[in-house]
């Protein structure tokens, strides 16, 4: 570990630290309907969708019929994009003359884009047609982040309000996102990655003259503009198959920084506007700082074990001063590869700038656990958000009741319903990660995908269900994901994830909602101290921890004790 | 709990392990291990079923000479985590049974006798008594059912329920009229009209509670109970994949270490003693003297954010004193007090009885010779009292009472005489103005005792961030004074009952939860409205009805109390349920170098405790589980130790105690335990 490479992890954390507000307090106006200083200019195009869609933005919703209209969109999504898929040997926009998505491939790519995963079972420089790039799964790079940041509006209106009935207005909030948050920012970060230097062209490629005299095909493409939104959508499906480890997708160590920048800029913030919103912005506060904690510990466990390097190859003769640079870019090293690695985790992003079935055991095991933890540091756009506020509660259930009165959570008692619910939301990720995963070791043509032999194998197969499940769509590498099998159950790990949780949540919602919301007194539990942050913290920690220890011990942890005792496999 | 804090009347608290309880509480262990009742607790269920399924794989060991001594000892040891939570329950039980046995011995042999229209009576078993049925008890009967007397005055002994054996007196109409089913007649005749049904009256609900049979789980209860089931479902989750994940890399794990396994994980716990705790909750209200009509009112007392004390006998003495006369200019002290004093001869109030002790102690005014003409006694419609005596025409009384009968306008009373009613107003005092006729004399000053140390209770109770609301039926200044002086943060005065229901409703439509207790009639709606509504045992039936606790002792101070029992139980409730949470981290590091130290055996670096063997390690695992429930047996049953403080105090001291203690403590407990199953070479 070098003084410059901590240098620039706090870098990127002073970046986003210096942004949570202005960003959290203008998401805050927009999704009040209050008006922001670009509201002259966007209301009368928002205007004009509604007045398209024969929408009335002025009614709002229950929960049921928010969620309900959530889910009618999500499967319209669903059903174009894997129709683009289908067809685009016959649709326009096909300059390199790909044939049709194959089915179990196009059912596993729609779910992936359409629940924000973007898990990658192709590669999409030799997949895809421009219009499947552009009108299909950019499109839906926007579509759900903005799904999941009307969700967490949603989410955060129950907390806000007292003995209501409605959440808000579905279309309205996506509109929002979309015109309001993802737009601005996705135009003026495709406009600084140009002047990085990644391509942004409709040209399908360039051959090159290598110094050697060869002739080198370079796939170009839209890049600039995806890569904006595939971050700050939290998306992380890149424009290539290797991601940002590709020069056009990440071509320095400042487009490095910018691309960890912007994933985790509109996450972060929107904890703070979850804290204004409800009026306590200690509250937002205090979700930053569990968060900041987690990551910047996780970052720190990666770096260290990435640069603490592997005993059986020094023992070949290589210089542990190194450390373990196998999958790592140059360009990047390990501390921007960790600090990459763990952020694209901590959030649901899942684009990655080097192959984390190459960091060493423990530097493996940061990025797989981050995902288990239930993707809420700070997770997904929006989806992040409500999951957190989910950990809140159960962190208030179970140690509330320490302070001598029922729980209670921004004023809001939490009750058996309630507790229903979340149970509920928290049992979907042990059941997909576990369950496909338990089965999938066991099945004969699940296990010869594996890419390694050994422990290492095992994690390849937990680590891809763990990404599914979590929504976040980065890849092991090894595990060779485009088979029936995995492209079945992926995409349903990847339905489970996101809508099998964000459903009782809603119903959460709704349900806190409709209570009445105390005020706070001496004899309330504070939930937006130091103490908090730690119990908080604690909680996310053992429940993960306790779930999914065990598998962890069979795969990463085994590894990383034979590596120490220079066994191979 | 700080202190054994119980009322003068309780009955005697029988020792946590008392052998008379003990011995019935292990047959009842084994009783409830009937899987249909288990089922109320779904993680004792499960823990229950497993065990059963070990049981079946121990047999199986033992016709195949597998390795039955490992079977077995697990199989044992996963019953014994079953009873000792039945255990665990029983024991609560039992604490309360014996109170319940000698009111069920009063009640069993209760005739009643009716009275038929057209005065025909007849001799009729209690239990067949109706609501509206009409009875007759004579002197040294027994009342056979709950109901309002609607003629006679007669005095009741009622210790068999309250532990007080002073008799008390009933009567038609009025604040005293409610009697109460298995209370015993001493003297006179009463009527009564039966206002409950048979099984539903006092007695058998208080019977039913402190049994703990027909309980309810409470609201708080049952969150709880899904966030366990949750958990369990979880683990359940994480075991059986665990015997897939292990099969990829050819560990074939066996059910008995999964079984054992998950038991350690699923939160046996706070699952065994959950039931426990809420039942000696309510147990500890009993011992209290506080019958509480279920469990919801006690969590609800937890929870209060607003308390509306009557001002009288809660705050201050329930009397007003004189202390001092003030005189009008030109009358001597001495002449002031002697008017006083005839004027209050007839006035049997404890004000009016405070002025002739006043006067005839301290001022030495003698007693009146002559016998007066006539005599006004003291009566709320005119709030005065006096005598006339020849022509001197003496009255004393409110203000403005006296003021009209002397008829001088407010504004026209003397300086001195305004000054004087002004300064006792302000100081907390209440006025009582004195005339000879048209002729003012002076003021005579009343003052209301704020008790000793009740100042410091509420500023406990501000700590806790309770608002204390005093409510008088004073003037406005009066009450600001007094509620200065006690330190309460709110008041409510000319409280009418109107008043305080509006004074509810508005708290509660702010979201806070309040408490209040009562014993009239008209104090029922305001009972009924408010979350937790204490009726005194000597109010009317109404108020007792529309109550939702009942104070044997009819002590309004109790509130306080009651209120911080609350806070025990939901507190006892939270620390364990951490507790048991974070005792999982130990057993995993116990459990799961021992499953896969053969296949890899780089993990036994995990063993951080060094256990001896894989197998000593997950039985030790197992061992611990169940016995830290034994363990903390006592703790669930007493509660843990409550100090009343803030929020973030209590949650500082208990997060440290209870959830770091949970972590570190069963490190230590599953080696000790290990080291005793390897020294007797148990596996």
């Amino acid at each position: 570990m070098t003084l410059v490479g901590w240098a620039q992890i706090a870098a990127l954390f002073l970046a986003v630290l210096l942004t949570v507000k202005p960003l959290g307090l203008y998401m805050a106006r927009v999704f009040s309907g209050e008006r922001t200083f670009i509201t002259p200019v966007l209301a009368p195009v928002e205007k004009g969708f509604y007045r398209l869609a024969g929408i009335d933005e002025t009614r709002e919703q229950g929960w049921l019929a928010y969620t309900l209209a959530m889910l009618a969109f999500s499967v319209a999504g669903f059903v174009s994009l894997y129709a683009i898929m289908r067809f685009q040997d016959v649709l326009p926009l096909n300059p390199q003359g790909f044939p049709a998505v194959p089915p179990d491939l196009a059912f596993n790519t729609a779910v992936s884009f359409l629940t924000n995963t973007n898990w990658q079972n192709y590669a999409g420089e030799a997949t895809m047609s421009h219009l499947t790039q552009m009108a299909g799964l950019t499109v839906h790079n926007f579509t759900s982040a903005a799904t999941g940041i009307a969700l967490a509006m949603a989410v955060t209106r129950a907390f806000a309000r007292s003995k209501v009935a409605t959440l808000g207005n579905f279309w309205v909030d996506l509109v929002r996102a979309n015109l309001y948050v993802l737009l601005p920012f996705a135009v003026v970060t495709a406009l600084a990655f140009v002047a990085m230097g990644l391509p942004q062209t409709l040209d399908a490629s360039v051959t090159a003259t290598t110094l050697e005299g060869a002739q080198q095909t370079l796939a170009l493409g839209p890049v600039a503009s995806q890569e904006a939104i595939k971050q700050i959508g939290t998306n992380g499906g890149g424009f290539f198959n290797v991601n940002a480890a590709h020069p056009f997708e990440n071509p320095t160590a400042l487009s490095n920084l910018l691309n960890i920048y912007v994933m985790l800029a509109v996450s972060a913030a929107l904890a703070y506007t979850f804290g204004q919103m409800v009026g306590d912005r200690r509250q937002g506060w205090a979700f930053l700082a569990t968060i900041a904690v987690l990551l910047v510990a996780g970052v720190g466990l990666a770096y260290w074990a990435e640069t603490s390097g592997n005993p059986i190859l020094t023992s070949l003769g290589l210089d542990p001063a190194m450390g373990n640079m196998e999958g790592k870019e140059v360009r990047f090293g390990q501390s921007a590869s960790a600090l990459y690695a763990a952020v694209t985790t901590g959030l649901s992003d899942g684009g990655v700038n080097a192959m984390h079935g190459s960091f060493t055991a423990l530097g493996g095991l940061v990025p797989m656990f981050l995902i288990q933890l239930g993707e809420v540091l700070p997770g997904g756009t929006g989806s992040g958000l409500y999951g957190l506020i989910v950990f809140a509660l159960l962190s208030v259930f179970v140690a509330g009741l320490m302070v001598g009165r029922t729980p209670e959570f921004l004023g809001k008692k939490i009750e058996g319903r309630e507790m229903k619910y979340a149970v509920l939301a928290i049992l979907i990720l042990p059941v997909a990660i576990l369950g496909f995963a338990a089965v999938s070791a066991m099945l004969p043509v699940a296990v010869a995908s594996i890419g390694t032999p050994g422990p290492h194998g095992l994690s390849e197969i937990l680590y891809a269900f763990t990404s599914a499940a979590g929504n976040n769509g980065s890849a092991f590498g090894g595990l060779s994901g485009n088979t029936p099998w995995y492209n079945t159950t992926l995409g349903i790990a990847m339905l489970l994830g996101r809508f099998a949780y964000v459903v009782p949540v809603m119903a959460l919602a709704g349900s806190i909602a409709a209570k009445v919301k105390a005020p706070a007194s001496a004899g309330t539990f504070p939930t937006h101290t130091p103490l908090f942050v730690g119990l908080l913290i604690g909680i996310i920690l053992i429940l993960g921890g306790l779930q999914f220890f065990p598998a962890l011990a069979l795969g990463p942890i085994a590894e990383h004790f034979a590596m120490l005792a220079g066994q191979t496999f | 709990m700080s202190s054994q804090k119980t009322s003068p009347h309780a009955p005697a608290a029988p020792g946590l392990f008392a052998p008379a309880i003990l011995g019935p509480a292990v047959v009842a262990a084994f009783r409830k291990l009937d899987p249909r009742q288990l089922m109320r607790n779904p993680v004792i269920f499960v823990t229950e079923a497993v065990a059963a399924l070990v049981t079946l794989l121990f047999v199986r060991d033992l016709a195949t000479s597998g390795d039955a001594g490992f079977s077995g000892q697990i199989a044992a040891w996963l019953w014994f985590t079953v009873l000792f939570a039945t255990f665990a329950e029983s024991v609560a039980e039992g604490r309360g049974k014996a109170q319940a046995d000698s009111l069920k011995r009063a009640r069993s042999e209760l005739t009643a006798r009716l009275k038929h229209e057209g005065s025909r009576i007849e001799k009729v078993p209690a239990t067949t008594l109706k609501i509206g049925d009409v009875v007759i008890v004579e002197a040294g009967e027994l009342i056979p059912a709950d109901g309002e007397v609607i003629e006679g005055v007669a005095s009741v002994n009622e210790s068999a329920i309250t532990g007080e054996s002073a008799p008390v007196i009933r009567e038609a109409g009025g604040d005293r009229s409610a009697v109460t089913g298995g209370t015993q007649l001493l003297s006179d005749r009463l009527v009564i009209r039966v206002a409950v049904a048979p099984g539903g009256g006092f007695v058998d609900r208080m019977i039913a509670l402190i049994e703990g049979a027909k309980r309810q789980k409470t609201p708080n209860e049952i969150a709880l109970s899904i966030l366990l089931s949750g958990l369990t479902l979880i683990f359940l989750v994480a075991v059986v994949t665990l015997w897939g994940l292990a099969g990829y890399s050819g560990t074939v794990l066996s059910v008995t270490v999964l079984a054992a396994l998950l038991v350690t994980l699923i939160p046996t716990t706070i699952g065994g003693l959950l039931s426990a705790i809420g039942i000696a909750g309510m147990d500890r209200l009993v011992r209290f003297n506080v019958i509480a009509t279920s469990g919801r009112a006690v969590e609800a007392a937890g929870d209060v954010d607003t308390l509306l004390l009557d001002k009288t006998g809660t705050i201050t003495f329930g009397n007003r004193m004189a202390t001092d006369f003030l005189p009008v200019p030109g009358i001597t002290e001495k002449a002031l007090a002697e008017a006083a004093l005839l004027a209050s001869l007839a006035d049997e109030t404890p004000e009016g009885r405070s002025i002739v002790a006043l006067a005839t102690g301290e001022y030495q005014v003698p007693a009146p010779a002559a016998q007066p003409d006539a005599v006004i006694p003291f009566a709320a419609e005119t709030r005065l009292s006096g005598v006339d005596l020849g022509t001197r025409r003496l009255r004393k009384g409110a203000v403005d009472a006296v003021l009209r009968f002397a008829g001088v306008e407010p504004a026209r009373a003397p300086e001195a005489f305004r000054a004087a009613v002004d300064r006792i107003a302000r100081s907390g005092g209440t006025p009582l103005a004195v005339a000879e006729g048209d002729r003012l004399l002076g003021v005579v000053h009343l003052k209301d005792v704020v008790k000793p140390g009740i100042k410091e209770r509420f500023a406990q109770m501000r700590a806790m961030g309770i608002r204390t609301v005093m409510v008088t039926g004073d003037n406005p200044v009066t009450a600001a004074a007094i509620a200065s002086e006690a330190g309460v943060d709110d008041f409510l005065a000319q409280a009418t009952p109107e008043d305080k229901l509006a004074y509810i409703r508005k708290e509660q439509e702010g979201g806070r939860l309040i408490a209040m207790c009562g014993d009239g009639t008209n104090d029922a709606p305001a009972l009924a409205q408010a979350d937790v509504g204490v009726a005194m045992q000597t109010g009317t039936q109404a108020a007792r009805e529309a109550a939702n606790m009942v104070d044997l002792d009819s002590s309004p101070t109790k509130l306080i109390e009651i209120v911080e029992i609350g806070k025990q139980l939901l507190m006892t409730r939270g620390s364990l349920t951490t507790f048991s949470i974070a005792n999982d981290v130990a057993k995993y590091f116990a459990i799961i170098p021992a499953l896969f130290v053969a296949t890899y055996p780089g993990l036994g670096a995990l063993n951080i405790m060094a256990l001896a063997s894989p197998q000593s390690a997950i039985l030790s695992a197992v061992i611990f589980n169940a016995l830290i429930i034994i363990a903390l047996i006592p703790l669930a049953l007493r509660g843990i130790t409550y100090r009343p403080s803030g929020a973030a105090a209590l949650l500082r001291r208990n997060l440290l105690v209870y959830g770091v203690g949970g972590l570190v403590l069963p490190f230590v407990g599953i080696k000790a335990v290990d080291l005793v199953v390897a020294a007797l070479h148990l596996v």
